[in-house]
């Protein structure tokens, strides 16, 4: 066991670290640096467009999805140069985050399941940024329980139609192309009846309307669709058989390594190192260095958990259901963290935004903080695959898994 | 022993309730959410005309001359309401400290003016980062003269008076500190709005430059007063804080019935049925330390100071926590601006550092123990 980069890897992250710092946009480096959750703009630019010009750099260099095979715009790198090339990136990795569900969730849907010629022409792009993913699964009916969608998928000759409406799409509103689970059969057990698509967003009958979160941004949208064609050739897997080619997604969703889920701790400690509280600095304060030890060693567990999870890959073994963890931890933790950060500055903490201490961002963290404990997997979805595929406890009796689908009760009281 | 409101203060609960569920829904609290007043004007004239406004001001000063436990009971109706208006500052600062060391021509001047929703007040003490402490007070008066900012001052941008927080002295000690009430519409002030985690309560900072202010209270008694008014205060944001707790997990327990997942009610999950038991639990808690708060308020009894800690962080912790998991019942729907879950997290947020953090009054709580255990 051991922490030093082999001879190979030394090599490896001397190549990566010559090339960022050639070509990484470090007028940016500050700002970034200062992002964290719920506070990932530019003051002076469009986000978006500079995430998009660096991964399309990236890309022409053979730095983009490292992990992808060569021939879909990857560098064929193992698990381990990927976790090197992040700790390289620094805070420019702040730059991929429009990119995680295409690259951590819709590739890897597509390269398990896409023909052939799909492949080479859409995941190139996909790798590179110019191309925009999203994932089309939640719905207003079916959330936790995905598989009680409704959107419906009807065959007319060579196409589907497609009816129905999503909701909570993150960046739906700038995205080319998104992976879509739909509802082929009614009149089987729900999760018998699922059949997924990947779609161009620009089709016909598509429209994306962005929701106004909690925090006041609008990340994510509801999109309804309307006969909406889609080819068959753009089918993902066989029909019936989309709960399956789901599961690849949110396996990979899981395990979107590298993009690990932010604890607000090294911001937290940042901040507790330089702060003075009304009898001194607050990192010799007893009570603070009570909590930032209790965040510490959570924080540490999660980076140490995850680096367990890339040697184990890298030795070819699958990412399982363990990795939940990370989310649950990071997601409350993150929310306590930010609690706690305004809690040092007393009263002023209510301030929010450019005249708050540190231009207000842990009062942003606070803010969307609660969609963290939500999106990807609810806390408590978290903990029963954690007690249900980890630990082998029994599921929750199922009323509707053997029930058409169609005849499943849609009304809680009355 | 009986631990209980009594009959005609449940019924002004009951009254309370009945008017705030129509005149401040949550359609109402969203003007002001959505910035299109600076708080809703009308629901603080229909306060005022119910008498709500001066139930624990006497008769003689233009109140109803009810007492602090009527107002408790009010104070959990606004928050159960998440009222968007200056009620907290107005009352349980500004009059209070008015009740606690005004002359009577201030009493006369300032506290019917408050019953008749005529006069908002607020109280200007924090200055930037730092616990309430006479030390962190760092504006100046001299000669009745004040120059310095405060920041943040709730409600500062609405405001017609503040009770100011001044350094009069320099020995290092408590008595340095002296208030003062400022006439915020006559001059020599200048009020900046600032954004703040709860838009339903502004929040600003007040710049003094050479601005005429009478003492409140004799000079140099100005912590003294202070520590009184906040623990006061801390009883009646309990109350606020307790039924923003109880909206919440009502919320959250009817979401959980309502709501369809793998073909039950999600609260038939035990999941969300013991968050849901959890938040309860914390809400009861925080119910009974405020309610043994109010016995202390009502009594001026010599436990107030560690009765008022104990509610305050009680109360704190609630409602942080039957907000937050309310959002979490409520999946995707709970991170919307359309569901009204944020409305209450941002409240007890805001809420929960208003007077000062919680790890201050956590600080206070143990000292005041200690100095009882030692008595
Ligand atoms: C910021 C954000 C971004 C998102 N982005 C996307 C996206 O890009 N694409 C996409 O498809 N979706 C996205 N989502 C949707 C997200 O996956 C769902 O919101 C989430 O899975 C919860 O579903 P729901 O909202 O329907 O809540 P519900 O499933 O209705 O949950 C309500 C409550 O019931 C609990 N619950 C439900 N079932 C059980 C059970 N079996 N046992 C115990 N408790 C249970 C939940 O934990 C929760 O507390 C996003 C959500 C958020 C907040
Ligand atoms: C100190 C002590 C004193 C007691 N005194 C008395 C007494 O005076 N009279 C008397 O009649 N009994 C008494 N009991 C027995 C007590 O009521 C039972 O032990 C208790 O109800 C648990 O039942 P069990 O031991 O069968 O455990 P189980 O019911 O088998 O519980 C095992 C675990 O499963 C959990 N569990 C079980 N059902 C559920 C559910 N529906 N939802 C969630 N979790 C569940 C439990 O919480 C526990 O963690 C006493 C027990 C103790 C420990």
């Amino acid at each position: 066991m051991n922490f030093d980069d082999t001879p190979q890897e030394a090599e490896f992250r001397a190549t990566a670290r010559a090339w960022i710092s050639a070509n990484a946009p470090k007028k940016y480096e500050e700002e970034l640096r200062k992002s964290s959750l719920g506070r990932t703009a530019l003051k002076n630019a469009d986000i978006l467009k500079v995430a998009k010009a660096w991964q399309k750099k990236k890309a022409d260099a053979g730095w983009a999805c490292l992990h992808w095979p060569r021939e879909y715009g990857g560098r064929g790198s193992s698990p381990i140069e990927r976790v090197i090339w992040s700790q390289e990136e620094g805070p420019f990795g702040q730059l991929s985050r429009m990119f995680i569900i295409g690259h951590g969730m819709c590739g890897p849907t597509m390269m398990a399941f896409a023909r052939e010629e799909h492949k080479r022409s859409y995941l190139p792009p996909l790798a590179s940024g110019e191309k925009v993913w999203c994932q089309l699964f939640s719905e207003p009916a079916g959330g936790s329980d995905v598989a009680g969608l409704r959107t419906r998928a009807e065959k007319e000759g060579d196409d589907w139609v497609i009816n129905g409406q999503k909701i909570w799409t993150s960046g739906a509103h700038y995205s080319d192309y998104g992976i879509l689970l739909t509802r082929t059969d009614p009149t089987v057990p729900k999760h018998k009846g699922l059949t997924m698509f990947f779609l161009d967003m620009k089709s016909s009958g598509v429209e994306v309307r962005p929701i106004k979160q909690a925090s006041g941004a609008s990340d994510f949208n509801e999109v309804y669709f309307t006969n909406v064609r889609i080819p068959d050739h753009q089918r993902l897997g066989e029909v019936g058989d989309g709960w399956n080619v789901s599961l690849t997604t949110l396996m990979n969703e899981r395990s979107a390594i590298g993009a690990a889920v932010s604890t607000g701790f090294p911001e937290l400690f940042e901040y507790c190192s330089s702060l003075m509280l009304d009898d001194g600095p607050a990192i010799e304060d007893r009570a603070v260095r009570s909590k930032l030890a209790n965040w510490a060693v959570k924080a540490s567990g999660l980076k140490y958990t995850s680096m367990r999870a890339i040697s184990a890959l890298s030795k070819g073994e699958r990412p399982g259901p363990e990795n939940s963890i990370g989310k649950l931890v990071a997601g409350s933790m993150i929310q306590d963290v930010a609690t706690y950060a305004l809690d040092l500055q007393s009263a002023s903490g209510v301030i929010s935004g450019e005249d708050a201490e540190l231009a207000g961002r842990f009062q942003a963290m606070l803010l969307r903080a609660p969609g963290t404990r939500v999106e990807g997997g609810t806390d408590e979805i978290m903990r029963n695959i954690i007690a249900e595929r980890v630990l082998g406890l029994p599921g929750d009796i199922r009323v509707d898994k053997d029930v058409p689908f169609n005849k499943i009760p849609t009304k809680g009281r009355g | 022993m009986n631990f209980d409101f009594s009959d005609d203060q449940k019924q002004l609960r009951d009254q309370a309730r009945k008017f705030l569920a129509e005149k401040c829904s949550p359609k109402a609290v969203r003007v002001v959410l959505d910035g299109k007043a600076p708080y809703d004007k009308e629901l603080w004239k229909g306060l005022a005309g119910m008498g709500f406004l001066g139930v624990a001001i006497p008769e003689e000063f233009g109140g109803a001359g009810a007492g602090h436990l009527e107002l408790c009971v009010i104070a959990e109706e606004m928050g159960r309401a998440n009222a968007p208006v200056p009620f907290s500052s107005t009352v349980y600062l500004a009059a209070e400290a008015l009740l606690i060391a005004g002359s009577d021509a201030q009493k006369k001047k300032w506290l019917p003016a408050i019953a008749s929703g005529e006069a908002i007040g607020t109280l200007a003490l924090f200055e930037g980062k730092g616990n309430p402490s006479p030390k962190t007070i760092k504006l100046t008066a001299t000669n009745g003269v004040l120059n310095g900012v405060k920041k943040p001052v709730a409600d500062g941008a609405i405001a017609d008076f503040a009770v100011v927080a001044a350094r009069t002295g320099s020995s290092g000690r408590e008595s340095d500190v002296s208030l003062f009430l400022v006439d915020l519409k006559a001059g020599g002030v200048e009020v900046k709005s600032l954004t703040n985690l709860d838009p339903t309560r502004g929040q600003a900072e007040i710049t003094f430059k050479d601005c005429k202010a009478e003492p409140l209270g004799a000079a140099g008694e100005g912590w003294s007063i202070l520590t009184q008014v906040l623990d006061r205060a801390a009883v009646l944001c309990a109350f606020e804080q307790v039924g923003g707790s109880d909206r919440a997990l009502e919320m959250g327990r009817d979401y959980a019935l309502d709501r369809i997942a793998f073909g039950r009610q999600i609260g038939s999950f035990q999941a969300v049925k013991h968050m849901l038991a959890d938040m309860y639990v914390s809400a009861t808690l925080a119910r009974s330390n405020s309610y043994y708060g109010a016995w202390a308020l009502s009594t001026n009894a010599a436990e107030l100071p560690e009765a008022a800690a104990a509610a305050r962080i009680s109360a704190t912790q609630a409602f942080q926590h039957c907000a937050k998991n309310n959002i979490q019942v409520h999946g995707g729907m709970g991170f919307t601006w359309e569901f009204d879950c944020h409305m209450y997290y941002r409240r007890a947020n805001a809420m929960a550092l208003g007077l000062g953090s919680l790890s201050y009054w956590e600080d206070r709580l143990i000292d005041r123990m200690r100095k009882k255990n030692a008595a």
